[in-house]
């Protein structure tokens, strides 16, 4: 039971975000370029969370910051999850000596700092939405690739595994049918944590003034952007605050429901 | 053409240790031969070895004729169309035998499919009989694995490796694992169904009352090297090597047993 309240709450709050970035794309309180609202103007009124210190209402910023969000965290994980599920897949099957230099080549991706290698993409492309998309995905791919490889290596010594080449299968369809099923529910749960991850590194960043460039109203930069006037108009920080908040335990809760959906051994004990 | 022929079969570790060695023995159509060994020696290596699956780092040498197809050191694309038509093999420990993640039915299916080139409902049918074949209900294919109990999770690997039709079975300790109550239920269908269609049948075991019971002729194996073999009543009769003998002795010390509680 606790497991199915976690997972209900988790789906309410990435729906909420969900949705406000569905309604961002068709409506809006104010054109996010709108400077016409007075600076730091105070939160009720015309403006609902008020403006920022260029007069632009707050609660457009932030709908196209969840827009925003959720493209840089899904894009991320897909770039991650595929490059990464391909990787591992292939050490995991590999020989001990390509194994033992794709696990190298995997530990360097993982030892290099994120944002050393977000700088690199930006420099190498420009600092853009997909930039940010393929820097975020492939820091993650490292982790994701040494996860498959060892969920492979542990599900290949199954008997099953033998049970069905001793029937003649080949290995793709050994792959298809049983080793990819069986590692699916921890890489599930380990790619919507990323999904989390992914969202803050985002955020970073962007606080960096890596992400994104304006008019991309990137929560990240949301909160840098209100950092000098935190003490005059709290609201401006606490608000994307407390939205990123509420997306990554959103996420979170949700990989942890999703481990005891995806496995039926679970599933029915509770 | 003889179902399978091990000649002067080896397996070798990476370190170059010989876990099996030197080994020889054929099997005549319709004909089971007991493998009889304690853990450790090499029984289900073989096994492996006959179907071109050893684990990585072990190397298999000399020569294993499996329906005429040389199984040692031939390509493993090659290998999968021999195996399943050629072979088949129930293991020891049915609930890691089969997939947890996929229903009985499914697992059953692929087999079918691949063997008979059944599809849609006409696959459904013949899951259903294979199921039945194993007096299974039909409410099983609909199971996961976890769902059912060991003895009708061994009857559904049964029924799997039946499926594929093979013309030797490879029995690894099916019964081991297993109740003593369902294991004898399990190795009477066994029986009844390998009878029923003239396969042969290759029994690992280290228990020897079973291999009494289900084979014609035996083979003893120590430490990787066999010691014996023999017609089954002969070993059993007068075993010639003292290993043998050990074995016997002590079957017969637990069944002395039994006599002496006897009323």
């Amino acid at each position: 039971m606790r497991g199915r309240l976690t997972f209900t709450a988790g789906c309410v709050l990435v729906a909420a975000v969900l949705l406000v970035a569905a309604v961002s794309l068709v409506w809006l309180p104010y054109d996010p370029s709108d400077t016409t609202g007075g600076r730091l103007a105070p939160p009720g009124g015309e403006h609902l969370l008020g403006t920022d210190k260029l007069g632009r209402d707050l609660l457009t910023q932030l709908m196209v910051g969840a827009r925003i969000a959720l493209t840089v965290g899904i894009g991320s994980v897909l770039v991650g999850g595929l490059i990464g599920v391909t990787a591992g897949l292939l050490a995991g099957f590999a020989t001990r000596w390509l194994d033992d230099v794709l696990s190298a080549a995997l530990d360097i991706v993982i030892a290099f700092p994120t944002l050393l290698l977000a700088m690199l993409v930006v420099a190498a492309r420009e600092a853009s939405l997909g930039s940010a998309v393929l820097a975020i995905g492939l820091a993650m791919s490292g982790v994701v690739a040494r996860l498959t490889r060892v969920l492979v290596k542990q599900v290949l010594t199954q008997d099953y595994i033998t049970a069905s080449r001793t029937s003649g299968t080949s290995w793709p369809r050994v792959v298809a049918e049983h080793v990819l099923p069986n590692i699916a529910p921890t890489l599930l749960v380990n790619l919507a944590l990323q999904l989390g991850l992914a969202v803050l590194a985002e955020a970073a960043l962007s606080y960096l003034g890596l992400g994104p460039p304006p008019p991309n109203a990137s929560w990240g930069r949301l909160l840098q952007e209100a950092q000098a006037t935190v003490l005059t108009a709290p609201t401006g920080a606490i608000a994307p605050g407390v939205l990123l908040v509420v997306l990554v335990v959103g996420v979170n809760l949700v990989a942890d429901g999703l481990r005891d959906l995806a496995d039926p051994t679970r599933r029915r004990s509770r | 053409m003889t179902p399978l022929e091990v000649a002067g079969l080896s397996v070798r570790r990476a370190d170059g240790r010989d876990l099996v060695r030197d080994l020889s023995f054929s099997l005549a159509p319709g004909e089971r031969l007991g493998l009889i060994g304690e853990s450790g020696s090499g029984k289900s290596l073989t096994a492996l070895a006959v179907m071109g699956l050893l684990p990585a780092g072990m190397t298999a040498h000399g020569s294993v004729l499996l329906d005429g197809t040389q199984m040692v050191g031939t390509p493993d694309r090659k290998l999968n169309r021999v195996r399943g038509r050629a072979a088949a093999v129930v293991f020891q420990e049915p609930l890691t035998a089969l997939d947890p993640l996929m229903r009985v039915g499914r697992q059953l299916a692929w087999p079918i499919r691949r063997r008979r080139g059944l599809r849609g409902a006409a696959l459904r049918a013949a899951v259903q009989d294979a199921l039945a074949e194993v007096r299974l209900p039909e409410r099983v294919a609909a199971a996961y694995p976890h769902e059912i109990s060991g003895g009708q999770r061994q009857r559904a690997a049964i029924a799997m490796a039946l499926a594929c039709e093979p013309a030797v079975l490879i029995a690894d300790e099916p019964t081991t694992a297993l109740d003593v109550t369902v294991q004898s239920e399990v190795l009477a269908l066994l029986d009844g169904l390998v009878a029923g269609r003239g396969m042969a049948l290759l029994f690992i075991t280290h228990d020897l009352a079973v291999v009494a019971d289900v084979a014609d002729r035996v083979v003893v194996l120590k430490d990787g090297s066999m010691v014996e073999s023999g017609r089954t009543r002969d070993i059993v009769r007068e075993p010639r090597h003292a290993y043998t003998r050990s074995l016997v002795d002590s079957a017969w010390a637990l069944e002395g047993e039994l006599d002496r509680l006897a009323p």
